[in-house]
């Protein structure tokens, strides 16, 4: 495997990042990484996603390709043999669910977490809690659907799903923490409670979920930037 | 092969629904449609697709999936025949990435620019949607996005074939035009064309119609 073959820019505390990450520790692959600083944007994200400018991009022979899940499913299907597992179901109903929840999520989870962090009032969070409280219920759902009695969604091992909603566990902890309030709890939704330790427990996973007082601490800058933005309505 | 009980729960109009057709008419699927009222959703529809209650939803052997693309997909992979997606990994990829660009970038802008009541809205949205066009004006490289033969994003791009032009027209502006975007203007023109997508698109008039007098009650709304 020739060095620097495998490239990924990315940044430490993006759970889209950490997809990606998790991913090519399944299939064993090496990689260099490249920490974006995203303030100014690098050369090297400019060129490799002219589109978005955003990370994760992962490079593979030089030739870049852009957008978490995307990823994901590229790294399965370009590292796929019997030495390692494979990260989408094989059959095709199974990888359309898989893609159906993992969308679902990408719609759902990290802008309402977004803004349960940008919004200023218990009030105004409140929606947002409701929004993750319904999306942790149809995900408790999904999992029995899914993994079908097994450890994880994607069965016997960390899959396409896991990896999907896995990657939010170290933010979800952060407005936790910034909040007091709890959305995965064992009254509501036992078996992600318990999935949610074994995924971070996973050799897959295990030391890829950012520290949690440096998310915590990186919240606080995130959050002004957030507010400033909604002030003036943008996007944040 | 797979097994043969194959329902498309859609509204004729829909574009998203229309990429479901063409993938299934690409593989000779034979399949019910069975069209939906949005304004009073059927129970099947519920049953079907609770969590967004939309259309497309494709049911196999009793089995539903929703999302157009993710819906394609499947059909590609649920069924031998012509593929649909490249069979390399990165050419994959890519088609995914251009395929989600399209949903994310073009459809909202491109409904906002008609459909909004606040003329600096609509204004912004135009914008938007130029950008998105030149962006894929740059990207399409040979006859269609697909290279010599249509594929999934020239699919996944069918509303900007067919239904743009309408609403440009019902609403006066100039989105898609060959001055503006030649090469993307030319694909759309061929991409229509074609005989598999022909049979899959509605008819012109009723559609252009529907959006004609949603923008005239939006316009009346306003003032």
């Amino acid at each position: 495997m020739g060095e620097s073959e495998v490239k990924v820019i990315g940044k430490w505390s993006s759970p889209y990042v950490m997809r990606v990450k998790i991913a090519l520790r399944i299939k064993s692959i090496e990689h260099e990484h490249f920490e974006e600083t995203l303030n100014p944007k690098s050369d090297l994200l400019l060129k490799s996603n002219p589109v978005y400018a955003k990370v994760p991009v992962l490079i593979h022979h030089g030739k870049p390709i852009s957008e978490s899940l995307i990823i994901v499913e590229y790294i399965d299907e370009t590292w796929s043999n019997d030495n390692s597992p494979s990260i989408l179901p094989s059959d095709p109903y199974d990888r359309a669910l898989a893609r159906f929840w993992a969308t679902y999520i990408d719609e759902k989870w990290f802008p309402s977490m977004k803004s349960i962090i940008t919004v200023e009032t218990e009030e105004e969070r409140e929606p947002y809690y409701k929004v993750l409280e319904e999306v942790v219920e149809r995900v408790e759902d999904a999992f029995g659907k899914c993994s079908k009695g097994k450890p994880f969604f994607g069965g016997d091992s960390v899959g396409f799903l896991d990896i999907a909603f896995g990657s939010f566990l170290g933010w979800l902890r952060v407005t936790e923490s910034l909040y007091g309030r709890k959305v995965l709890v064992e009254a509501k939704a036992p078996s992600l409670v318990k999935w949610a330790e074994r995924f971070a427990d996973d050799p897959a996973v295990k030391g890829l979920i950012p520290d949690h007082d440096k998310l915590v601490e990186i919240s606080k800058p995130l959050q002004i930037k957030w507010r400033a933005l909604a002030a003036i309505g943008k996007k944040y | 092969m797979a097994e043969e009980d194959v329902k498309l729960l859609g509204v004729l109009g829909s574009p998203f629904v229309c990429r479901v057709q063409i993938a299934l008419k690409l593989k000779g699927v034979e399949y019910q449609f069975v069209p939906q009222d949005l304004q009073n959703k059927s129970e099947e529809l519920l049953k079907y697709n609770p969590i967004h209650k939309k259309v497309p939803v494709l049911v196999h052997n009793e089995k539903p999936i929703n999302e157009s693309l993710i819906i394609v997909e499947y059909i590609d992979e649920a069924w031998k025949g012509k593929s649909i997606l490249p069979a390399d990994p990165y050419q994959r990829a890519l088609a995914r990435f251009w395929a989600k660009f399209i949903d994310d970038k073009v459809f909202i802008a491109a409904w906002k620019s008609v459909f909004t009541v606040d003329k600096n809205e609509r204004e912004k949205n135009v914008e938007e949607v130029h950008e998105a066009f030149q962006i894929l004006e740059d990207e399409l490289k040979g006859k269609f996005f697909g290279g010599e033969e249509f594929g999934f994003v020239d699919i996944a791009a069918v509303n900007i074939a067919f239904w743009v032009p309408l609403i440009q027209e019902v609403a006066g502006l100039q989105l898609l035009t060959n001055e503006k975007f030649p090469k993307l203007y030319k694909w759309s023109q061929e991409f229509m064309n074609q005989p598999t997508i022909k049979e899959c698109l509605p008819p012109r008039d009723p559609i252009f119609g529907f959006f004609k007098s949603r923008y005239e009650n939006l316009l009346a709304s306003a003032n």
